[in-house]
């Protein structure tokens, strides 16, 4: 008996999640990709129609602009969040006496919820009343700075923003990184006489590949499910310059009334998750075969 | 044992809720949250209670009703849903077409409210001919709203023509003050946008273009005059403004900073909550150009079962339309009565001016929904209408491009 027991009580354990998982997760993925076929409206209808609800999204230019800025902030949100992160990690790292603190300060923005930062970035990036009304009271009259209310600027505004909540959390990363590398290795290198700057980039960085890989993952999700952020700091404006596929969808699905719509844009955002999740799944597994 | 108990508990609470049972009963989903429009509901709650039934109220606040609605989807799909929600243009018939809405016809006939209505804001309380909705009041939102001081400083009349809209906004560019007063939100530009277009477009086109979608209208070169007005009246606003809330904008007329604002007129409810007496120190009048854009809140009534929610869902649509409530609850929101045999001694002459206009464009056919406010579309072709609509006062596009997609994203959205 209480062997039986010990050999179940496991899967006993973890079918509820598992279950839950099965249903919640799973199953409302194929329930919305049901959807996305069907002409829903106001509410979910279940009568299959094929793919107009595609073609109407990739015929709205809206879905178009939201797509390319899903593209260009989650690329430069990534790579610059990485860069600043790598960066302040490897200062931090050169055993300066008030370390605790700083990394402290650095981390805190990640402590605070999306719509916090956006809130106040909008404030300071306000034309009438932040930064630049600021620099211009001091009396440089041409000084300008008003991406936040330009169309074609607009998406760099909230580039900032979420660069300045993530960078310290990447820090934290790379710093753990850092740590982890072979001390006898750098040594060897500086009895070598290699200069500092080789020794990081031909060292250290290279053997940190995995942390580079869940910093990407980490940010990559943190960018495709942006919501609150673009919600807080810009509203999706000015016009829908900075709608990205979230607010999109979540603004067919309810305040327009377009369940199908609204349907078909979350199975293409969970087709760019896949995109990127999946190569990293494979390489995992493949790593784990060898 | 749990069950012993959970009945014993039950049948005690049957047997005191058997005589409250009797009285009619309502839940009414609503999203008048916000100070003056929760002191508005305030009234109805009351009238009802004192009318022997008993409210549950169910207010869900939260990104002008998307929330509420997102609260009545789940309660229709689990079949439950509340006796009266707040509802208006053609969700009504759109819930209608689900098959979930109730017909309130024998109270609607009984307090002949065909006769009391105008007939085009009628025509929205009705599905297939039956009576599924009781209207509250009627907002209108082709304003335009002027600082008194500021025009008559700079010797301005308010403009009866889009030329001479122009002309003032030009002088007061001149002098230095800002002509239009605007906040950069999807809904305010497209509220301007319908106030330029049935200037420019007339009453007839209008209702062809926003009503029927008829694509002729839609791609037709007055549809082009319309972009080029919105041109220009990106030209009047001061560079600040993306994002702005509409009370702010309405507080820089106030302030004398902006000459202008186009809202509905739930911007007079700022002004005077800020002290400021029509004709004084702030000007109303309808925007250049005839006709009259409507807004009319409603309360679609939602099939339930049981006499007594019956009951009272048929008290309350009568209360709803009756004279009193009418009255006392648009003075509250800044609106007027939806019915035209009320009295308004006591309302202020912005309502008296709108209240006029109404039956005036009523008798001549160019009382209007308002597209912006969904009132004249689904929420899918007027959502479509809206990002071509922000999408040209927020970038360079000419007016040409701008028809040429606002038919395409017309057709893309049916």
């Amino acid at each position: 008996m209480t062997e039986w027991l010990e050999r179940h009580i496991p899967k006993m354990v973890l079918a509820p999640s598992f279950a839950a998982v099965l249903v919640f997760v799973y199953g409302f993925i194929a329930w919305t990709a049901w959807v996305s076929l069907t002409r829903s409206r106001l509410l979910p209808k279940y009568e299959i129609e094929g793919l107009i609800q595609y073609e109407r999204l990739f015929n709205a230019p809206r879905w178009d602009t939201a797509m390319s800025n899903l593209f260009v902030f989650g690329t430069l949100f990534i790579l610059i969040s990485m860069f600043l992160g790598l960066m302040l990690a490897i200062l931090l790292d050169q055993k300066i006496r008030t370390e605790g603190v700083l990394r402290t300060i650095y981390l805190y923005p990640m402590a605070l919820s999306l719509i916090v930062t956006g809130t106040a970035w909008k404030w300071i990036m306000n034309p009438g009343l932040g930064l630049e009304a600021m620099v211009r009271g001091w009396g440089f009259d041409s000084f300008t700075f008003d991406w936040v209310i330009n169309p074609d600027k607009a998406i760099y505004a909230v580039v900032i923003a979420g660069v300045w909540q993530a960078s310290g959390f990447v820090m934290a990363l790379f710093l753990a990184g850092l740590r982890g590398v072979d001390g006898e290795i750098i040594k060897a290198a500086q009895v070598d006489g290699i200069p500092t700057w080789r020794i990081y980039t031909a060292i250290i960085i290279p053997s940190m590949a995995p942390i580079f890989l869940s910093a990407f993952i980490v940010l990559a999700h943190l960018a495709i499910k942006s919501f609150d952020l673009v919600i807080a700091l810009t509203g999706g404006g000015p016009g829908y310059a900075t709608d990205l596929p979230a607010t999109f969808m979540y603004t067919m699905a309810f305040s327009r009334g377009d369940i199908g719509q609204a349907a078909s844009s979350a199975m293409v955002m969970m087709g760019v998750v896949f995109a990127i999740i999946v190569p990293y799944l494979y390489s995992e597994l493949r790593a784990k075969h060898d | 044992m749990k069950n012993t108990a959970f009945a014993a508990v039950s049948a005690v609470a049957l047997a005191c809720a058997a005589p409250a049972a009797a009285g009619p009963q309502a839940e009414v989903l609503h999203w008048w949250t916000s100070g003056g429009e929760a002191k508005s509901a305030a009234v109805l709650q009351q009238e009802f209670a004192d009318n022997g039934g008993i409210w549950t109220d169910m207010p869900v606040a939260g990104g002008g009703g998307d929330a509420a609605m997102t609260a009545l989807r789940a309660r229709v799909l689990s079949g439950n849903a509340p006796t009266a929600v707040q509802l208006k243009g053609p969700a009504i018939q759109e819930w209608y077409e689900e098959g979930v809405l109730a017909d309130i016809s024998s109270v609607a006939e009984a307090e002949g409210w065909a006769d009391v209505l105008p007939g085009s804001i009628a025509g929205h309380m009705k599905c297939e001919g039956k009576w599924c909705a009781a209207p509250v009041n009627v907002h209108r939102v082709d304003w335009i709203w002027a600082n008194a001081a500021l025009l008559e400083a700079n010797g301005i009349e308010m403009p009866q023509t889009w030329e001479e809209f122009n002309a003032a906004a030009d002088k007061l560019m001149a002098a230095g003050i800002t002509p239009l007063a605007h906040g950069g939100q999807a809904w305010q530009d497209a509220t301007v946008f319908e106030a330029v277009a049935l200037g420019i477009l007339g009453p007839e086109y209008f209702r062809k273009a926003f009503v029927e979608l008829n694509m002729d209208t839609l791609k037709s070169d007055k549809m082009a005059a319309v972009f080029d007005q919105m041109r220009k009246m990106r030209g009047y606003v001061d560079a600040n403004f993306p994002g702005r809330d509409w009370n702010l904008a309405t507080s820089m007329v106030m302030n004398g900073e902006a000459a202008f604002q186009i809202m509905g007129d739930w911007a007079k409810g700022e002004f005077l909550a800020a002290g400021k007496e029509p004709g004084k120190d702030f000007l109303c009048a309808s925007v250049p150009g005839d006709g009259f854009l409507y807004n009319v809140d409603s309360f679609a009534m939602f099939e339930v079962d049981g006499e007594d929610k019956q009951a009272g869902q048929d008290l309350l649509a009568k209360l709803i339309v009756g004279p009193k409530f009418q009255e006392v609850f648009n003075l509250n929101k800044g609106s007027i009565p939806a019915r035209v045999d009320v009295k308004l001694d006591a309302f202020d002459t912005c309502a008296h001016l709108s209240a006029k206009d109404m039956g005036d464009s009523a008798d001549n056919g160019s009382l209007l929904p308002s597209y912006a406010h969904g009132m004249a579309l689904r929420g899918a072709q007027a959502g479509a209408i809206t990002d071509v609509v922000t999408a040209h006062f927020n970038s360079d596009m000419s007016s040409a491009e701008a028809v040429q997609m606002l038919a395409d994203a017309v057709a893309n959205s049916l």
